[in-house]
């Protein structure tokens, strides 16, 4: 009597979890199956083990809930007296055992296969920086920078009073996405200049840390053309959050022509480097530096944000020296959040950005110093 | 000798202080216990209030309300207060109430040590808080501090680092005293394997505290002086490696990890059988299982870096070694369903937190099961699918259960039966809300979304609307819970010795309120009034 009653109510409770774990599933996201050669098993891996613990925990629930309907004072139930069975202890240790065994086995083979970083046909570094990326296309002698784009950066202002939603891929956009051929084994050389960041693109299949001081590899080899999105995984500081990953994956052909444009491209920054800019020109093109390389910490108007971040003009006239300034953009201040951006960014950006930061906020109406590209080198040295 | 001993029975007795001294000067383990429990509390409600900043901040996507900077201060702040000054705390407290009365012992081994452990943490928190005010403002790299991301912070670092030392002195003279107390003061009979496991757990607990707490204090002096010395253990540039920090401090952390649950386990084998009117099932494998579980904490550290770069074949050692966990964690599930099962069970409210410990424990468990699993850690990592787990293990774990134990001694402590009516009202809230609070954060961190970050994509925005307001309902709840101990502590409904039908053990054997002094004479534990009698057949 007392059996068939725990068995009726267990296929009950069993009915009800079960309805119950099928809402959770259904309602919730889940994993993104993913573009590369693998990322397809860390899915299934995923979703295996995912079933298999959701399988003991029904179970396990079914039983405690059986009881807990069952084995109730309130319905005279007499507690029995027993307290232990060593052939039960001998069961739910070799049985969970067994589970892990079988779980392990998949885990292991594509953990093998992920770490195979060996044999690939191009070289890509990864330098992470507070906060954004650099990519070294190390073959194609290609490198370039990777931050937030301004619409999101603006955006995401506190107070900026711009509504999220109304920005395309708000916070998962970059000015220069990372281009990379489809069918094409990757391997990624990661590091970082300054604190630890983590490059993970879900559709990959995996994260890695950028520590400094290290190269860290991994590999992917990316099956499907599109546009795939991802962030900074490790806390870097304040923009931690601010710092997005856009993998642009494309045809062999098109990436090829990509190549040869930002080969182009790369002529004529080293043309800028060395020609005159007029004030208009460095005005224009500084703001645009400005704002995406230096407005996240000492804002958009230069008020900066005391006690961490110093304002770059005191009542309306730049603060410091031009050459102290000079110095402290290319080389960065020692034991604060300031880097050097000597080798992240072109002599004509540093001398734009400069050029703004002296005479944007220039109330006074004085013709402020304007900092000609050619001359960062001659002001660095002496 | 004589006078000696008539000296140390006048100072028992007599003389004792009143006011503010009694509180200051204390050296009963009740008091001491009590203190620490209202320090707990107070702490649990600074955390929780740098989470609802945290929650109000993620409610919609766009920064409304602070800079990313303060926002990850309160991340930071949030975790170090919860564990060292909530958890970690209200573990100590028990103990100090409960381990001597439940092994027959007249106060702690080392009273005055005792009164001093205590009294260092309100000033280690005021350090530790008053770096909110500072011009650098508070921490801002996380609670695993990290470098070389902690070391571009201000000089409140060194505030940081010292009130970590304090809370580890605190830390380790609190475990030194219940080792002592439980390997020295049984009463006669009351032999190892007829320990309750609450004193079980907290005996291996403490030598847990003892091992690692020495770790921390090294890695944070190591982090000092590389801040503020010149040396270089963390920085490549002089040589030094940023990810031995992560290896040191894992090894401490992840025993840390069951410092802060192996206790509720405790509390947990307490409870079922009281009021399930039945033995703890399988006792001797119960001690076993912690045993095993305290073993593995220290071999599975390099479970929580396995996207730092990592040889394959440390990575699949740390995979199995961290799955292997599951086994005695298992044991500990099946034996506590096997306890309530054919017993005849009642529903009081330290029951309903115990009961819902075993489900949302094991929810996080299995969750931490998925995390081993490295492939699909490359994922997880970092995410709010990490941040799920641990808040599964973390509240509806350790907090459950140090509430579970609040309402099962409360009548005990305060001689008066608390509101049974709000206190399982506070149960079915509290387990609600804390669902909707954390359940959502398993889908975001599978969705992609990274933990620690202040603003988010707007695909997420929806399960963090859901979240946010599980965490205000769940948060302005925990009032309630003070209500209710506040009025149990004033007044109700007298409580017998027994207090509950099933109780069984030797703390409820004194009066309720039990006396400030008890077992001044240590009772005889033999085979007739021993709990525990399981052996291995």
């Amino acid at each position: 009597m007392k059996r068939t009653n725990e068995l009726i109510v267990g296929l009950a409770v069993l009915a009800v979890i079960s309805v119950i774990t099928w809402g959770i599933f259904a309602v919730g996201d889940n994993m993104t199956p993913g573009v590369s050669i693998y990322s397809g098993d860390v899915f299934q891996l995923h979703n295996t083990v995912l079933g298999i613990v959701t399988i003991i925990g029904v179970l396990v629930f079914t039983a405690m809930f059986t009881s807990i309907v069952v084995h109730r004072r309130s319905k005279g139930h007499d507690a029995a007296g027993f307290s232990h069975s060593t052939k039960a202890e001998i069961i739910w240790t070799a049985i969970p055992v067994l589970i892990l065994v079988v779980m392990s086995v998949p885990a292991t083979r594509v953990l093998i296969d992920m770490e195979r970083t060996g044999g690939a046909d191009m070289n890509i570094k990864i330098t992470g920086y507070q906060w954004l990326w650099q990519y070294e296309y190390i073959e194609e002698d290609i490198s370039f920078y990777s931050a937030l784009e301004r619409d999101s950066n603006r955006a995401r202002q506190l107070g900026s009073g711009v509504n999220p939603r109304e920005v395309d891929n708000y916070l998962l956009d970059v000015d220069n996405p990372l281009v990379v051929p489809v069918g094409t084994r990757i391997r990624f050389l990661l590091t970082s200049d300054d604190v630890i960041h983590s490059w993970w693109v879900p559709d990959l299949g995996w994260k890695r840390d950028a520590v400094p001081g290290m190269v860290n590899e991994a590999w992917t080899l990316i099956e499907e053309e599109g546009t795939y999105r991802g962030q900074c995984a490790e806390l870097c500081g304040a923009d931690h959050g601010f710092m997005p990953i856009v993998v642009e994956a494309v045809s062999q052909e098109e990436f090829a022509a990509w190549v040869a444009e930002q080969r182009e491209e790369m002529a004529q920054t080293a043309h800028d480097a060395a020609r005159l800019w007029t004030r208009e020109e460095l005005m224009n093109h500084g703001s645009r530096v400005y704002q995406a390389q230096c407005a996240s910490c000492h804002q958009s108007d230069g008020s900066g944000l005391e006690p961490a971040f110093p304002a770059l003009v005191s009542n309306g006239v730049p603060s410091g020296d031009l050459k102290s300034q000079l110095q402290t953009v290319l080389h960065g201040r020692e034991g604060t959040a300031m880097d050097g951006f000597r080798d992240r960014l072109q002599p004509q950006d540093i001398a734009a950005a400069l050029t703004f930061a002296r005479n944007a906020w220039n109330d006074e109406g004085t013709e402020g110093e304007i900092i000609q590209p050619a001359s960062i080198a001659e002001l660095d040295q002496g | 000798m004589s006078t000696a001993t008539s000296t140390h029975q006048d100072d028992h007795h007599g003389d004792h202080p009143t006011g503010l001294a009694r509180w200051l000067f204390s050296t009963n383990h009740k008091e001491i216990g009590t203190l620490y429990l209202i320090f707990s509390l107070i702490m649990f409600f600074v955390g929780g209030a740098m989470a609802l900043v945290i929650r109000a901040e993620l409610f919609a996507p766009g920064l409304q309300l602070v800079h990313p900077e303060f926002f990850n201060q309160m991340t930071t702040m949030h975790a170090l207060v919860m564990i060292f000054g909530a958890v970690m705390p209200a573990f100590v407290g028990l103990a100090n109430w409960m381990v001597p009365m439940m092994i027959g012992a007249p106060d702690m081994a080392l009273p005055r040590m005792n009164n001093w452990s205590f009294w260092i943490m309100p000033f280690a928190f005021t350090m530790l808080l008053a770096t909110l005010f500072m011009p650098t403002g508070a921490p801002a790299a996380g609670w695993t501090l990290y470098p070389p991301l902690s070391l571009q912070g201000g000089n409140s670092l060194a505030f940081v680092i010292l009130a970590i030392h304090l809370m580890g002195i605190s830390s380790i003279m609190g475990a030194i005293n219940i080792i002592a107390t439980i390997l020295n003061m049984r009463a006669p009979g009351m032999t190892l394997l007829r320990m309750p496991l609450f004193v079980w757990t907290w005996l291996i607990t403490a030598f847990l505290l003892i091992a690692v707490m020495p770790v921390l204090a090294g890695a944070v002096t190591m982090l000092l002086t590389d801040r503020f010395f010149g040396t270089s253990f963390f920085n490549a540039a002089g040589g030094g490696d940023p990810v031995l920090y992560q290896h040191i401090f894992w090894f401490f952390g992840h025993p840390e990890v069951y410092i802060m649950i192996l206790p509720a386990f405790g509390i947990v084998s307490e409870i079922i059988p009281t009021f399930s009117r039945k033995p703890l099932f399988g006792y001797t494998s119960m001690v076993y299982a912690t045993a095993s579980i305290a073993f593995l904490s220290f071999i599975v550290w390099a479970h929580h870096m396995f996207t730092v770069g990592m040889p394959l074949g440390a990575m699949l050692f740390f995979m199995y070694a961290t799955m292997v966990i599951a086994v005695p964690t298992g044991i500990k599930i099946f034996n506590w369903i096997a306890t309530m099962w054919r017993g005849s069970m009642s529903f009081e409210t330290p029951m309903l937190f115990a009961l819902g410990f075993v489900v949302l424990f094991t929810i996080g468990g299995l969750s931490g099961v998925m995390l081993a699993i490295v492939p699909a850690n490359f994922q997880y990592h970092d995410t709010y699918f990490v941040v799920a787990h641990f808040h599964y293990v973390l509240v509806t774990g350790a907090v459950f259960a140090i509430m579970a134990a609040v309402y099962y001694w409360l009548p005990k402590w305060t001689g008066h039966m608390y509101n049974e009516k709000l206190g399982k009202f506070h149960f079915w809230w509290s387990t609600i809300w804390v669902n909707v609070l954390f359940f959502p954060q398993h889908y975001l961190g599978l969705a992609g979304m990274p933990r620690r970050i202040p603003d988010y994509a707007v695909q997420f925005a929806e399960f963090n609307l859901i979240s946010s307001i599980g965490g205000f309902m769940f948060g302005f709840g925990q009032l309630l819970f003070v209500y209710i101990i506040w009025q149990c502590a004033r007044g109700g409904e007298k409580a017998t010795a027994q207090v509950w039908e099933g109780a069984q053990g030797l703390e409820w054997t004194v009066p309720s309120p039990a006396p400030l002094h008890t077992f001044d004479t240590p009772p005889l534990v033999n085979d007739r009034v021993a709990v525990h009698q399981d052996k291995l057949t």
